[in-house]
């Protein structure tokens, strides 16, 4: 059999093509974007970015109700956008088989939060499945195909970032090719969610769980491992390992299915060994059940609600390590930036400069709120930035109304933001809207869009004219700037700040990293005239991390920018800051 | 095979090439038999924040991540960052550091200065300590771009994996054409004399 080290997200994506699946959908988002960059790879896999995660989750129960196998792929926060088809189909439930990954985010490594979407699958009655290293991403994606057609049910599968982001050996398998060929079939009562048929589906629902909880017991992925009884530990996930690696003897129940809980199997477990212990990650989600079924247990007394587990922390909560002291030295922060050239700074430049008060938004701009630019005031979720500007601007006195601005990206504006807008039109909001079309989705790491012209098959795609859509949303004042000329962006958005109607200013310019040819074009690069630099400073407002403060080193203040040839893009930006044309192109 | 588990942590800034060396060391390992795990968080350390890769390796393998203070060999691509993981590393561990010092963001706008200790604060802490000019020795091999590399094969040398399988994983994981520098380099790190001091 032929091995690979993958990654969890890479697992998923083959054991997606083992199962037959057809269709994968999904829109971008940290640990989970991976996945579907790997189901592209399979051309037996028709595969798509969706503007949103309800849209997603729509193309892949239209697909599995055509009798297809669908996969839906998206980060924790996206199921909250995605909620609201997943809690009428697990009503409904599947034709081809539907499975629908929640890749959480514990510690917050690229999150807004970190909520535990155990949760969603208890709340809306669906079974999910939790795998624990890269072999078993593969596995558990086949076999959720499978009880997804099994017991009619949409299935989840919840990854964590280290489980999405760590590579393991993979044994690969074959491809599927037994399924039935998808076709129409009408079936009103099953599809159709209305009041009649809704209520006949209920009591299936709730069966079904009930179902799945029996057989839970008797499926392999539930793995009791019975060492020294004395201690007996409850886990999935990623803590499982963790609990191998920090207490090697205990006893271990394994679940490699979350919810519903087998519960006869945790009974039995319960009986064999002398103290019973939950470790999990998050939320007391499998410990609050077993409570309930009367067994004592004990679980987030030793170990935190907060952030990420470890072998030490877990060795930490059973006493037998001492929290590690050595702190280590204090070293100045490394905090991410923006990249040399970006296009997004002299839109926060301007901001600063005109003491905008900033609602936010989240992709790469979302940087802005740093210093030395820090002209960001809120951030809250995809897309809240313009409603939100709205709802400022309803209660501030007429004077700070003028200082609201919402900023946001092309694919937030797609994603979310475009409701936003139609409000704020429609209510007479005055508020300002930038948005930044930087021509891709460049926070999680350069993806299609509907803007971007290209789908993620890389097919030439129809590209949204986005001082179009404004205008037919009703915006009458629409500006697009061009963000490196930093006296026009000033003006433009002191304008529109001033105006008391809504306006829409529009960047054009390219994230650097595009690599699609035409889009990007790196520039000259920028030089520093020692001979003309007084060490004013000015030109490090920006924080472009192609400028370098080189002091003069002789215990004085003094110093001189430098200007790292390897790193500057030639976007022009600095050399507007300087007052005594001491930046200019390299010769 | 006893379960001694190797745990190697490789650290550095965004951008510097740390995932494609942690591949080809995971890569290694596969060829050579063992059971292996790698984890490291991509994200927002894309835009120049800081990395740290695991790489863990045994019979069996179980925590992705190195369990605090059990790391056996620190991987440094960067002096500061290196500095940093410090704590990562068990006591007696050995350090591979390139002698390279990228500025962060506080740095470069001159609100304060790059530690001038680095060096000495790893080299006091971990005695068994290898600093190399990752650059200058990659030029010789031909490419100074193939600094990770050199790196690489340093830390190769106190790593229980045969050397057909080091070259073996740098022609599977390194664009064609980059191969052969690579290998060179690679082999240029392996002889530097490093012994435990
Ligand atoms: C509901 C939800 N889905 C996905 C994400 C992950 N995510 C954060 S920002 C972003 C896209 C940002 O793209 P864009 O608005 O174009 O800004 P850019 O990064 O290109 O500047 C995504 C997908 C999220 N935070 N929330
Ligand atoms: S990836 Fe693109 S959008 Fe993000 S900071 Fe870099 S240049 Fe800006
Ligand atoms: S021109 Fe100036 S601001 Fe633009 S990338 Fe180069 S150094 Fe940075």
């Amino acid at each position: 059999m032929k091995k690979e080290i993958l990654s969890g997200n890479e697992a998923i994506a083959r054991g997606a093509y083992e199962a037959g699946c057809r269709v994968a959908c999904a829109y971008p988002g940290t640990p989970s974007t991976e996945i579907l960059e790997n189901t592209v790879n399979y051309k037996e896999i028709n595969s798509s970015w969706a503007p949103n995660e309800k849209v997603a989750l729509e193309v892949a129960i239209g697909a599995s109700f055509g009798g297809g196998r669908a996969l839906c792929t998206m980060k924790h926060v996206g199921v909250n956008v995605a909620a609201d088809p997943l809690f009428t189909l697990s009503y409904t439930g599947v034709n081809g088989g539907l499975v629908l990954v929640t890749a959480d985010d514990p510690e917050m490594h690229s999150s807004q939060n970190e909520q535990d979407n155990r949760n969603y699958a208890k709340f809306a009655k669906v079974p999910m499945l939790e795998p624990a290293d890269s072999q078993e991403c593969k596995e558990f994606t086949r076999l959720a195909f499978e009880l997804s057609e099994q017991y009619d049910t949409p299935v989840m599968l919840r990854t964590t970032t280290r489980i999405s982001h760590s590579k393991s050996i993979v044994a690969l398998g074959e491809r599927a090719n037994d399924l039935p060929e998808p076709k129409l079939i009408k079936n009103a009562a099953k599809l159709v969610m209305l009041p009649g048929n809704a209520r006949v589906r209920h009591p299936f629902v709730e069966e079904r769980i009930k179902k799945l909880s029996e057989a839970g017991a008797d499926m392999a992925i539930n793995r009791r491992e019975l060492r020294d009884t004395s201690i007996g530990i409850i886990t999935s996930g990623v803590c499982y390992q963790y609990v191998r690696e920090a207490l090697p003897d205990a006893s271990t129940l394994k679940l490699g299915m979350v919810h519903p809980l087998p519960q006869t199997l945790i009974r039995e477990f319960a009986a064999q060994v002398d103290k019973l212990y939950v470790v999990e990650e998050l939320d007391p989600f499998i410990e609050e059940q077993v409570k309930a079924m009367g067994i004592a247990v004990t679980g987030k007394e030793l170990i935190s609600l907060c952030g990420e587990l470890s072998p030490g922390r877990i060795r930490t909560a059973f006493g037998l390590q001492q929290p590690p002291a050595d702190a280590g030295d204090k070293l100045p922060g490394r905090p991410p930036n923006m990249c040399p050239g970006c296009p997004h700074r002299g839109v926060f430049f301007a901001l600063n400069q005109l003491k905008a008060y900033v609602t936010g938004d989240i992709g790469c701009y979302t940087l802005g709120f740093m210093p030395p630019l820090s002209a960001m005031d809120t951030c809250v979720c995809m897309g809240a930035s313009i409603g939100m500007a709205t709802g400022v601007s309803k209660v501030v006195s007429a004077e700070e109304k003028k200082k609201v601005v919402a900023v946001i990206g092309d694919s937030t504006f797609l994603h979310t933001g475009i409701n936003g807008l139609m409000d704020m039109v429609y209510n007479n909001s005055t508020a300002t809207v930038v948005i930044l079309d930087n021509r891709i989705t460049a926070m999680t790491g350069r993806q299609d869009n509907p803007a971007s012209g290209f789908t993620l098959m890389d097919d030439p795609a129809h590209r949204i004219d986005f001082p179009l859509l404004c205008k037919s949303l009703g915006v009458r004042h629409i500006r697009v700037i061009n963000p490196f000329d930093l006296e026009q962006t000033k003006n433009v958005l002191r304008e529109e700040m001033e105006r008391p109607e809504p306006s829409v200013i529009i960047t054009d310019k390219p994230c650097v990293l595009v690599k699609r040819e035409g889009v990007f074009h790196k520039g000259p690069v920028y030089e520093v005239a020692v001979e003309k630099c007084t060490g004013c400073r000015a030109c490090l407002k920006i924080g472009c991390p192609a400028i370098e403060w080189r002091p003069a080193g002789d215990g004085s203040k003094k110093g001189t920018a430098f200007i790292d040839p390897l790193l500057c893009t030639g976007c022009d930006v600095c050399r507007q800051l300087c007052k005594f044309d001491a930046i200019r192109r390299a010769k | 095979m006893n379960n001694r588990i190797t745990n190697i942590l490789l650290v550095g800034v965004g951008g510097q090439g740390i995932l494609l060396a942690a591949e080809i060391l995971s890569e290694a390992v596969l060829l050579a038999g063992f059971d292996v795990k790698k984890s490291e968080i991509h994200g927002m350390s894309q835009r120049g924040g800081c990395v740290v890769s695991h790489v863990r390796y045994g019979a069996e393998v179980f925590s992705p991540t190195v369990p605090e203070g059990e790391g056996d060999i620190l991987f440094g691509f960067e002096l500061m960052e290196s500095c940093r993981s410090l704590p990562l590393l068990k006591k007696g561990g050995a350090v591979v550091a390139n002698d390279l010092r990228i500025a962060p963001p506080s740095v470069l706008m001159g609100q304060e200065a790059y530690p001038e200790w680095v060096t000495e604060r790893i080299r006091e802490r971990f005695p068994d300590f290898l600093l190399l000019d990752g650059q200058k020795l990659a030029g010789e091999a031909g490419n100074v771009r193939a600094a990770n590399t050199v790196l690489l094969g340093a830390v190769s040398r106190r790593l229980d994996i045969d050397e057909q399988y080091w070259l073996q994983a740098i022609e599977k994981m390194v664009p064609k054409k980059a191969v052969e520098v690579n290998k060179k380099a690679f082999l240029l790190g392996r002889s530097v004399d490093w012994s435990k001091p």
